[in-house]
């Protein structure tokens, strides 16, 4: 292939354009990475210009560049977080020591892992939505699409430079498969099963957005302790980016309830077969989406209790949520925490040693902050006036991995049997017709400024632009 | 943007209706000025400096706000964080006559209680998903040489090493012995096994049976170039309910001195084998002495790997045992190259630990295990314990539907490719 201009094609802070070796790897995987992005990217966008922001350096005034690109011209950047000076390792065995610069041999396999299932995710994601061009609600949400999706493959170069800097040929050879796998597909799928769900409306892409995206939030802050500096440093970037991502769920979730509510209150009704002959989403099936993501990506962050956590935190590769703002020794050994188990048929409370339940722990955090958006959402409801609450359904509903995974269990936390669960769940889940029905919803509005009739426009524009500024222009 | 005349200030402000909390902007604050509870985001007043460097990150726009306040009565952070929408801006007038602002009580949710009912068992036969070939690749195993139905009823073997492979001072030893053939044939490969006839009669005067072993050294012999095999032979002290039995083999083997010579048959088995095709990748599973096949395999494959000619695959070992102390070869286990094998023990009776089996570890490295499982280039082999096999079949099955496969399809795959093979006892 051509020569890259490396500073001006993949604007880094690494040094890349004086590393000859990091520079073949990704001379190597660069045109791959461009062929997947023209196989696997988003529809049929390829000409289109997309108001974007490009980040082009990692101080605050840099990395928010806007103007209109398109896509596969997108620069994909490789940015870590400025180093800090004689960085100590905070949290583990190996508290108080130097933070790695380079990858230590023994826990050169673990690291790589934790790498490699961090970078199958960005790929898949975009893989899960390539086919929402089509159907956007508006400009200013397709707009929005495409934004997650570069960001999402930029994070893959943020993996895929770990492991062609650090790992070697297994990295380049890792790397290379990160490219080959495809979300959903039998032979050959995602690395985690949320990532391999597929995405075929908007309503499950603003739910992923919120849910999901939110677990690589608490994935990415539990990377940005790791005691692997460059992946703590590159970590830390990309939870500026992951922000936008759960920001598009967010409010897009709470413009399509502010949508419901009104069409509720101009029609006087909270009869479901009304609102959906109205064209809006009713709120007893958003709520069944939300049990659907929020159990889903709950199961992401692993079994309740793991050794391979323990190993992970203790051995300082991966820390907790926010572990610098915590108050204890860091090193957790002879602490316990309690756990939800399966046991006889019946859900217990058990407790167990606090490092085998690192996974439980970051669940617990991340549960209690999507908590909190929902009851941003439930805002919206009680403004308009409206006696209905979205809730996150208990621990162990409709789970697949962890001790709870045995048991059915109802949102309120009843342990059911096969029966009673299969009479009523899709009470708690999306059915066919749900999926069906949201699915009739989905026609393509992009005129500027026009929304469909599902869901509200946005309370602003993206960098403060007018909400019906031209954010997709179509060649 | 301050007024010292009018002691007026212009104060930085979140929305909190619009704002995510995705903390962009506390991690982008030089200052440190900006601080969160589980309900809001805000800004100190009399840290922030307005250099405006959190603004840029944020993804909703709630992090530009601001309002002229006068400076004794500025918003708090204990107000910030209990409001529900920003407050009006001050009029000209209000600004002159200072009020106050009231917090708000935050809630968390509570978590529903959980009620139990019967849970319903599943039939399960692990044994139907044994394949019954070896992988496509495998190299051509020679089988009953030396046997009663056989021109040659046995072939005697000369012990040249018998060496304890577990930590002293365990209930349990478990011996590496290695024996010799001399310039008698035994072609023999990785996972195939040999039969031991202990001299002597039973109590009722007749011959003792076979024992059969698995074989635990690579198909060029233990020591590389030489006739020779190695055998991983644990002192059976009492059989499977605990009562006290004296294994006629085993202690036969585990007593037995260099020089000494033993009677052999076999080999046996043409399946239970590894893929010789490069980038095939292994996954073992076993117990106790059932590491011996995993032994053979992991050290034809090392062996392979130092010679630079063969692409290795991956290979992924779980071992399980009572404890690390009772687990054969744990020293030279754990000296392999990481990167080389992806070791993963399982000890049930450490204690102050909880109880882990092999297949709870299985589990947790499930996200590895289905691509394996997808990958028809991956070979799964299972030898020890009779009662962890349908736990580990179990396992494999969850795991590939948890990852999406028609389990029902991936079995019989599994079986028909030669890709999963049980031995267990």
């Amino acid at each position: 292939m051509s020569s890259i201009d490396y500073s001006q094609k993949i604007p880094n802070n690494v040094d890349l354009s004086a590393d000859r070796t990091l520079q073949r790897a990704l001379e190597q995987w660069q045109p791959n990475y461009l062929s997947w992005w023209k196989d696997m990217g988003p529809d049929g966008s390829l000409d289109y210009d997309v108001y974007l922001r490009t980040a082009t350096s990692v101080d605050p005034q840099g990395w928010a560049h806007f103007d209109y690109v398109k896509m596969p011209d997108y620069r994909w950047g490789i940015f870590l977080n400025p180093a800090e000076q004689d960085r100590k390792i905070h949290f583990g065995d190996h508290k108080g020591e130097a933070a790695w610069q380079d990858v230590p041999g023994e826990y050169r396999a673990n690291l790589r892992r934790i790498i490699v299932t961090q970078g199958d995710t960005e790929p898949a994601s975009v893989e899960q939505q390539r086919h929402l061009g089509l159907t956007c609600p508006s400009q200013y949400d397709l707009r929005n699409l495409f934004q997650v999706n570069v960001e999402e493959g930029r994070h893959l170069w943020a993996m895929v430079y770990l492991l062609h800097k650090y790992f070697g040929r297994d990295g380049r050879e890792e790397a290379e498969d990160l490219l080959e796998r495809r979300s959903g597909e039998a032979d050959n799928p995602r690395i985690l099963q949320a990532f391999n769900e597929p995405t075929p409306d908007w309503l499950s892409f603003f739910m992923f957005t919120y849910f999901t995206d939110r677990d690589g939030k608490f994935q990415l802050c539990a990377l940005a302790e790791s005691s692997f500096d460059p992946l703590a440093r590159t970590s830390k970037f990309m939870l500026t980016e992951e922000a936008h991502h759960m920001f598009v769920g967010e409010s897009g979730i709470s413009r399509i309830i502010q949508r419901t509510c009104q069409v509720m209150n101009e029609l006087k009704t909270d009869d479901p077969a009304r609102l959906r002959a109205a064209g809006v989403v009713d709120l007893p099936t958003l709520q069944r989406y939300l049990n659907f993501h929020f159990s889903v990506t709950i199961d992401l962050f692993g079994a309740d209790e793991s050794s391979n956590a323990a190993i992970f935190y203790s051995s300082g590769l991966k820390g907790r949520f926010e572990e610098g703002k915590r108050s204890d020794d860091h090193q957790l050994k002879g602490l316990t925490y309690t756990v939800l188990k399966a046991d006889n048929g019946r859900l217990i409370e058990k407790d167990v040693p606090m490092l085998n339940a690192l996974n439980e722990v970051l669940r617990d955090d991340y549960i209690k902050d999507s908590v909190a958006g929902v009851e941003r959402w439930n805002k919206v409801i009680e403004k308009a006036g409206i006696p209905f609450r979205l809730k996150t359904p208990h621990k162990a509903f409709h789970r697949n991995i962890g001790s709870q995974a045995t048991l059915k269990v109802s949102p309120e936390g009843k342990v059911l049997s096969e029966a009673e669960w299969a009479a009523r769940v899709d009470e708690w889940l999306p059915s066919a017709s749900d999926r069906a029905y949201v699915q009739s919803l989905m026609g393509r509005v992009v005129e500027p400024g026009k929304f469909a009739n599902w869901i509200a426009p946005p309370m602003i524009g993206i960098n403060r632009q007018p909400v019906d500024f031209e954010y997709v222009r179509f060649n | 943007m301050t007024d010292p005349a009018a002691g007026l200030i212009k104060q930085h402000l979140i929305d909190p209706e619009i704002c995510i909390r995705c903390n962009t902007c506390e991690a982008t604050c030089p200052l440190g000025a900006i601080t969160h509870d589980s309900r809001n985001y805000v800004v100190d007043a009399a840290k922030c400096n307005l250099c405006m460097d959190c603004v840029p990150p944020c993804p909703t726009g709630s992090i530009d706000n601001w309002r002229t306040m006068p400076r004794a009565e500025a918003y708090s952070v204990e107000a910030q964080l209990g409001w529900d929408e920003l407050p009006a801006e001050w009029s000209a007038e209000a600004l002159a006559a200072a009020s106050g602002a009231a917090g708000v009580e935050t809630s968390e949710p509570e978590a529903p209680a959980a009620i139990a009912v019967e849970s319903t068992v599943h039939e399960f036969n692990s044994a139907q998903f044994n394949a019954t070939l070896p992988p496509w690749s495998a190299a051509h195993a020679y089988i009953n040489l030396y046997g009663p139905r056989c021109a040659q009823h046995s072939i005697s073997a000369t012990v040249v090493g018998n060496v304890r492979v577990t930590e002293v001072g365990t209930d349990y030893d478990t011996h590496h012995v290695v024996l010799d053939f001399g310039s008698l044939p035994l072609p023999v490969l990785e996972g195939q096994s040999i039969g031991i006839l202990p001299p002597g009669v039973d109590a009722d005067g007749r011959p003792h049976h076979a024992r059969q072993y698995s074989i635990a050294s690579p198909r060029n012999g233990e020591r590389p170039g030489y006739n020779n095999v190695s055998l991983t032979i644990k002192r059976v002290l009492e059989d499977y309910q605990g009562r006290p039995v004296r294994g006629v083999a085993s202690n036969y083997m585990c007593d037995l001195e260099v020089g000494d010579r033993v009677e052999v048959i076999g080999p046996f088995g043409a399946s239970f084998l590894m893929p010789n095709h490069p980038r095939s990748h292994i996954v073992m599973i076993c117990t106790g002495t059932g590491s011996a096949p995993m032994r053979a395999m992991t050290e034809w494959r090392r062996r392979l790997r130092a010679s630079g000619k063969f692409e290795g695959g991956k290979l992924m070992l779980f071992f399980g045992a009572r404890s690390q102390q009772e687990l054969p070869y744990f020293g030279p286990l754990t000296k392999l190259p990481k990167d080389f094998i992806d070791i993963n023990f399982a000890f049930s009776r450490t204690p102050g630990q909880p109880k882990r089996h092999v297949q709870d570890v299985m589990r947790e490295r499930a996200a590895d295990l289905a691509v394996l499982l997808a990958d028809s280039n991956a070979y799964f082999y299972v030898c020890g314990l009779k009662a962890m096999e349908e736990g580990v079949v179990l396992a494999l099955r969850d795991i590939a539907t948890q990852a999406g496969m028609d389990w029902e399809r991936l079995g019989a795959t599994l079986k028909q490719e030669g890709r999963l093979h049980l031995e267990t006892y």
